[in-house]
């Protein structure tokens, strides 16, 4: 149940993962290591199998095909299973088992907790940051629960991502977890064997107080140079010496520096030699030149970690046990991810609206056919690079909105693990402004019984007029057939969920900070924002190129005198274009009824994500341009594409919602929330598979949708 | 000839092995197959359920957007195959299979909480499915089971209620 370093030998590598075998054999080998104990992975592999966890989690990946995930999915997926392993806890005779020997090797002493994967050593890859850590958790019962934690993130959205490189598998994968004393260090630093400018030396810095402050960058540090062969001091470069992290209570914080340690450095010569000693022995035991975390307390040198130098700083997050305070990571994500919206704002976006009004000012009429084609595959090959983009930095920087989710949740802990989405919904919508509007009419017809006389042709009075002429001048839509709306509107007695005031919310959020850390929140707001309205436009934004693909392919299809597939490639266009005997092939089948011969297969049950919680039946009314929205009676189940803020006015008269786009964090999942209605997303091809007039139900508590009847057609 | 008394015996022996082999295959196996059906419309589905030790119920769960489910609302009488037959030709002489007849009704109340509670215990993957609201927990009272062993051996045990 818990293995102690000192027992760990190479035959149990495979039980104890990467990190806690190097530790292992550098305490073997002699070095210092702060005293550290090992769950082994049967101890995860039993509680899975035990608490019937590792079946819900086949279940829960099973759903739907990952290549049809959007990223959202896995991190609602990954959100899911994390939540999972938070309720399920261990089986009885477990934690009776694990309890004791955990109290009594760590007692009440701060440990961090951390994974230590079996994975990374065996695909002989550095996974750093999939995983994670906690640190200063105290007492038995703690540990064992963030044993937990760390365990749901084998499953991380991260980890998700990699699966192939992984090898994830729900029934196979396993991870182990290191509890490890936290030993609190007068002097700290770094060591590398080996320095990255200089190859026959090796390179020391050292910092009064914690790691941190040398590792985020807030404390500047002393730095030796050792010659490598004869171990002697090339250099020493002293630094200011100002300020140093010391504990403060359950985390840290930056205090200035007593006098007499500002005038001298961190470590005696003879203490240099010694740490120097200690990276290359570390170096020798593992190969590769080493980067070695070490602290001193007292004259006793422990050595924190040790890796390859190759893997860079810039991931030791779950490295040291002092590193991963929530704060540092979070201001080192936060860096990272306001470089990225920089990025993102200041030159992706401006370039891909450039690309998109550059192809769509070319006239391609008066272009010969070899031409068209040569535009066709630039087309096509401009869209490719835009999609990269998307994966490499869109992708990441909505990373903003789920750091945003987590640093709210862990402050305020609601019920809802959803609610941080009101904070940052809560810019102006046109959509929002049109909705009301629109239930303001409904309001007053309701009020003043109207429903029946204006049915039967009567004039509306003034007050509902000057609304609908507001109305009209505002918004694209015909007045008739808004007034219609309106009237199915006024049947049904559909409210808004009462939205909590934002700039409330705002104020209770920040409330939980002070200071710097107020300040500094008060940015992580603004970067979710962005990050939020960026996930909600980055379709919008390559649905412009992908437009203009598509313009030219038709402008091919007009050209090509044969039966061309519905979904012509552009690759198939350019090359009909110039080889008049080429016939292109469909890419995908039709897919919502398929005959072969007398074969005839039909879906009746869609798989997709919940995304508001109830149950509704009711005929579908599949929306496919924004005038279907006018048709849209009241009990109605809306299903589309991707539902974007301007349609989402109808959805007070709707049943519920089936969306094709998946994730909890989507307009339509948003819109189903305000409403409390059922909602289905990420349901594939569910504007084609489903059609208006089928008798559907819409399970949102399990992500179903089942086709009860279908229409005749 | 053997005396009537030791026929009777006889019999009882086999009644009571029949009874614990029924036992043991509700115990052990975790699917069934259930039919239902509506306006003569006949319809299987395979489905988790949970045996009660005294073998008057059975449970299962349902979506309630299910074909079974609208089927056992028009119509709850039903019938489960539950086997332990591994699709091997020594099934015939080896498998014992049973099917249970009766009738489904929804489960509400603390009765549906505490069934859950048991449901989840035997499936504890399926927690999630059997506690959501969209989800139907569903009782068989079950009024008879042919058990079928050695190929076409068949016993009969009704339940009086």
């Amino acid at each position: 149940m818990l293995i102690p370093l000192a027992d760990i030998t190479d035959e149990l590598r495979d039980q104890v993962g990467g990190k806690a075998w190097s530790l292992a054999t550098m305490a073997r080998a002699g070095l210092t290591i702060p005293d550290a104990a090992v769950i082994p992975a049967d101890v995860y592999r039993r509680y899975v199998q035990e608490t019937g966890l590792s079946q819900r989690i086949n279940l829960e990946l099973a759903r739907k095909r990952f290549e049809d995930m959007r990223w959202e999915e896995l991190w609602d997926a990954a959100l899911r299973i994390r939540n999972m392993f938070a309720a399920t806890p261990l089986p009885d005779a477990m934690r009776a088992e694990l309890l004791p020997v955990v109290a009594e090797r760590f007692d009440d002493a701060a440990t961090v907790v951390r994974s230590s994967a079996l994975a990374e050593d065996a695909a002989g890859t550095s996974f750093a940051g999939l995983h994670e850590s906690y640190v200063n958790v105290r007492g038995a019962e703690a540990i064992v629960e963030h044993a937990r934690l760390v365990w749901a993130s084998l499953w991380s959205d991260a980890a998700l991502l990699y699966r192939q490189e992984l090898g994830l598998d729900a029934h196979e994968s396993a991870m182990a977890v290191v509890i490890q004393r936290i030993v609190v260090g007068e002097r700290s630093g770094v060591a590398f064997s080996r320095s990255p400018e200089e190859q026959s030396q090796g390179m020391i810095e050292a910092v009064w107080g914690l790691n941190q402050g040398l590792v985020d960058g807030t404390v500047e540090p002393d730095r030796w140079v050792i010659d490598r062969d004869s171990r002697t001091l090339v250099s020493h470069a002293p630094a200011p010496r100002e300020q140093a992290v010391m504990p403060a209570g359950s985390g840290i914080e930056l205090r200035p520096l007593q006098d007499q340690r500002r005038t001298s450095p961190p470590l005696a010569e003879a203490e240099v030699g010694e740490v120097h000693a200690m990276s290359r022995r570390s170096e020798e035991l593992f190969g590769p030149a080493q980067d070695t975390e070490w602290t001193f307390e007292g004259a006793t040198l422990h050595t924190l970690q040790s890796r390859p130098i190759t893997t860079g700083r810039s991931d030791d997050d779950d490295g040291s046990p002092y590193s991963r305070s929530w704060y540092l990571s979070l201001r080192r994500s936060f860096d990272s991810l306001e470089a990225l919206r920089a990025k993102i704002e200041g030159e992706e976006i401006p370039a891909m609206i450039a690309d998109a009004d550059r192809l769509a000012a070319v006239d391609l009429a008066p272009l010969t056919d070899a031409a068209l084609a040569d535009h066709i595959e630039q087309r096509a090959t401009i869209l490719e690079r835009w999609h990269d983009v998307y994966w490499e930095d869109f992708i990441p920087f909505a990373h903003g909105t789920r750091l945003f989710g987590q640093v709210y949740n862990d402050a305020l802990r609601p019920d809802d693990p959803y609610e941080f989405v009101d904070l940052l919904s809560a810019q102006p919508m046109m959509g929002m402004a049109r909705n009301r509007l629109l239930e303001q009419m409904a309001a007053l017809v309701r009020e003043r019984d109207l429903a029946d006389v204006l049915r039967a042709g009567a004039e509306p009075p003034e007050e509902l007029q000057a609304l609908l002429a507001d109305y009209v001048e505002r918004f694209p839509d015909p007045g008739e057939r808004i007034l219609d709306l309106v009237l199915r509107m006024a049947d049904r007695d559909a409210t808004e969920r009462e939205r909590p005031d934002a700039a409330a919310l705002e104020e209770r959020f920040l409330a939980q900070f002070e200071g710097e850390e107020r300040e500094r929140m008060e940015a992580l707001l603004d970067l979710g924002r962005a990050s939020y309205r960026l996930r909600d436009d980055d379709n919008i934004y390559i649905g412009r190129v992908e437009a203009e693909v598509a313009r030219a392919v038709d402008e091919a299809r007009r050209r090509i005198a044969r039966t061309l597939p519905d979904d012509l490639s552009a690759a198939d266009a350019a090359r009909a274009l110039r080889d008049s005997a080429f016939v292109p092939e469909p890419e995908t089948e039709a897919a919502a009824t398929e005959e072969h011969g007398d074969l005839r297969a039909q879906e009746r049950q869609l798989v997709g994500q919940p995304a508001g919680a109830g149950f509704a039946r009711g005929p579908a009314r599949v929306i496919r341009k924004p005038e279907d929205l006018y048709d849209f009676e009241a009990g109605e189940v809306l299903v589309v594409d991707s539902l974007d803020p301007t349609m989402t006015f109808v959805v007070p008269l709707a049943a519920g919602i089936v969306e094709r786009r998946g994730g909890m964090l989507i307009h339509g999942a948003i819109i189903a929330r305000e409403y409390g209605i059922a909602c289905v997303t990420g349901v594939p091809q569910a504007a084609e598979l489903l059609h208006t007039g089928d008798e559907i139900t819409v399970d949102g508590y399990l992500g179903i949708v089942t086709i009860t009847r279908r229409a005749t057609r | 000839m053997q005396p009537e008394s030791h026929a009777d015996m006889e019999q009882e022996a086999g009644c009571v092995e029949a009874r614990r082999a029924l036992s043991a295959l509700l115990r052990e196996q975790r699917l069934g197959m259930l039919s239902t059906q509506q306006d003569g419309e006949p319809h299987a589905s395979l489905v988790a359920f949970v045996g009660s030790e005294d073998l008057s119920t059975i449970l299962f769960a349902t979506s309630r957007a299910t074909r079974k489910f609208a089927n056992i609302e028009s119509d709850p009488r039903v019938a489960m195959l539950i086997h332990n037959a591994c699709d091997l030709p020594v099934d015939f002489t080896d498998a014992t299979a049973t099917t249970a007849k009766g009738a489904a009704a929804e489960l509400t109340g603390p009765e549906h909480d505490a069934a859950v509670e048991r449901y989840a215990r035997i499936h504890p993957h399926l927690a999630a499915f059997v506690a959501s609201p969209s989800t139907a927990l569903m009782c068989i009272e079950v009024a008879s089971y042919s058990i079928v062993r050695r190929f076409q051996h068949v016993t009969e045990l009704h339940l009086d209620r």
